[in-house]
């Protein structure tokens, strides 16, 4: 059904909008979501589809959730003490809150890059096969092919691939960000969360890291988090606007961007708050 | 209009310097007064004790004639004290602080653990001494041997190395621990493979200077009834035996003016061993950083 639809819509060159509100596959369906810190309710009634091979951007001013929200796709969320949830998210059509689904497992499926570059102080070579090792993979073959293609898919195989062995460290901000991002396409995830990945980073390596996101979308789905609403605008297929813990609007990027249907969601993206 | 009067910040300007430089000299002082106290302290030391320190020194067991004396059986006595106490102590002590930083809820029943712990670090040695003489050599019926003196030094130190172990596990960034997670590791494979080798070089570095506590530590030992004069080595840990300190305290003790020498040798032996523990901590700490 999904494919044919498609198939239509190449023949007919559709425009980008159209062809994303056909429905593709979704990944995450998210209903009913509501989280507290504490008292502190944090996400409110979230209601919120992600679609496979697309980019969904998430932006809102600070303290609105979305990051909250990002890390709840992984479960990352539970590493802060005094978390509750209700609702669910369905990855795949199945509840990931639920506690028979293991943190583990789902995170095998979904990757994550950080806001700060978060190399771990070992080589290049060590970083990049640190996923598959614990996963059991011990193949120094297979290691090697996942820590070639992993550096290559994050477009950074050519500047380091003399120095495999040197320490992370010595690596600039930039080459940092996407060394982690090849240490998480080395899990060969399904999803990847990304949370605000270029706030660290100069304009060069912003502009690396988000054709780097266009070239992902093609085999992954991205979800990203980030403050840059021109960034939202250049590389999403869609966005969502927190605020307060809340959606308030989701749309296709271009409808978001040019004639939002809340006020609210205009003042934020024409600079007039947050 | 200026707030400022410029006229102030000039007058003020010499006296400020002057405090600058006069607090400087204190802090250096303060800095030369521990070290000229060492070098007083070693000075007489070598000066008295290098003459009774020859091969026979380390041949010979305790005697009563001073030129006859040696530390034969202190110096293996303590080597096989940090057999038992250096496993014992490092396996307790590191698996106490992996669970109360790594796996225990954040309550206030841990940080009253937390806190307690540290309180243990400053209690009088004298007190451990007591409770491995219950425990241990009374209720263990474990006697005065190796193995009760090992473990009463063993809970003595346990204080601080859970302490230290559990302070370098906290200094790890918290973003490195999120990575691992964040690829589906389980949180002992976190813990091995990224939080113990950030870890390790504070961990050892407490942990070997506890052990050095232990070895100098005389008081708890007193309390076990561990001997201070024995003229044989232990088989086993089942064993009695004696130790560094107790030795040299057993020859201060003595009335012959000799007897003060051998003492001092004793010493040196004491400080080239705690010396000797200490550049291994530095070692494999250097070693350890090297690799990131």
């Amino acid at each position: 059904m999904n494919m044919t639809l498609l198939r239509t819509s190449e023949a007919f060159n559709m425009d980008k909008t159209v062809v994303s509100q056909l429905s593709k596959e979704k990944v995450y369906e998210t209903s009913q979501l509501n989280l507290w810190y504490g008292e502190k309710h944090a996400l409110k009634n979230i209601e919120l589809d992600i679609h496979q091979n697309e980019v969904t951007a998430i932006i809102g001013p600070s303290g609105c959730g979305k990051s909250t929200y990002l890390k709840t796709l992984n479960r990352m969320v539970e590493l802060t003490p005094d978390v509750r949830t209700s609702g669910e998210i369905k990855y795949r059509n199945r509840n990931i809150l639920d506690k028979s689904y293991k943190v583990e497992e789902l995170r095998t499926q979904v990757g994550m890059v950080f806001q700060k570059p978060n190399p771990f102080p070992k080589s290049i070579y060590e970083n990049v096969a640190y996923g598959p090792k614990i996963h059991g993979i011990r193949n120094k073959k297979v290691l090697d092919e996942v820590v070639e293609k992993s550096l290559r898919g994050a477009a950074i195989w050519d500047e380091v691939k003399d120095r495999l062995h040197d320490n992370a460290y010595g690596l600039s901000g930039g080459q940092q960000q996407r060394l982690c991002i090849a240490r998480c396409l080395a899990i060969e995830p399904d999803v990847i969360l990304m949370d605000e990945p270029t706030s660290a980073l100069d304009p060069i390596s912003t502009l690396k890291v988000e054709e780097l996101v266009q070239q992902l979308k093609e085999h992954y789905s991205i979800i990203i988090v980030t403050h840059n609403m021109q960034q939202a605008a250049r590389i999403s297929d869609r966005t969502a606007f927190f605020l307060n813990g809340e959606v308030i609007e989701y749309n296709n990027t271009n409808t978001i961007f040019s004639r939002p249907s809340d006020q609210r969601t205009e003042d934020y993206i024409s600079g007039r708050f947050g | 209009m200026k707030l400022i009067d410029k006229t102030i910040v000039a007058k003020k300007m010499p006296i400020r310097l002057v405090r600058n430089t006069i607090l400087k000299g204190l802090f250096f002082l303060a800095t030369t007064f521990g070290l000229l106290v060492l070098g007083i302290l070693l000075y007489r030391i070598f000066a008295q004790g290098i003459g009774y320190l020859d091969w026979d020194f380390f041949q010979n067991f305790a005697s009563r004639r001073p030129e006859e004396a040696g530390i034969k059986a202190a110096l293996i006595g303590s080597i096989w004290l940090m057999i038992v106490v250096a496993p014992v102590a490092l396996l307790l002590g590191l698996g106490t602080a992996i669970y109360l930083e790594e796996y225990a809820k954040k309550n206030w029943f841990t940080s009253f653990i937390k806190l307690n712990i540290s309180n243990l670090a400053g209690v009088p040695s004298i007190i451990f001494g007591l409770l491995g003489l219950t425990i241990f050599v009374r209720a263990l019926a474990l006697d005065r041997s190796v193995l009760a003196a090992g473990l009463t030094m063993s809970l003595l130190v346990l204080p601080v190395i859970i302490v230290a172990a559990q302070e370098a596990i906290r200094s790890v960034p918290r973003e490195l621990r999120e990575a691992s997670y964040g690829m589906g590791a389980t949180k002992w494979q976190t813990i091995v493979r990224v939080v113990l080798p950030a870890a390790i070089p504070g961990i050892l570095t407490g942990s070997i200077l506890a052990l050095s506590r232990a070895v100098g530590e005389t008081a708890p030992l007193v309390v076990v009834g561990i001997p201070m004069f024995i003229a044989f080595l232990p088989k086993n840990v089942f064993d009695t035996f004696t130790v560094l300190p107790m030795q040299i305290y057993n020859w201060t003790s003595r009335p012959q003016e000799e007897f003060q020498s051998v003492a001092a040798a004793g010493i040196l032996v004491l400080l080239f061993l705690l010396i000797f523990m200490n550049s291994i901590a530095v070692f494999i700490r250097n070693k350890f950083q090297k690799r990131y």
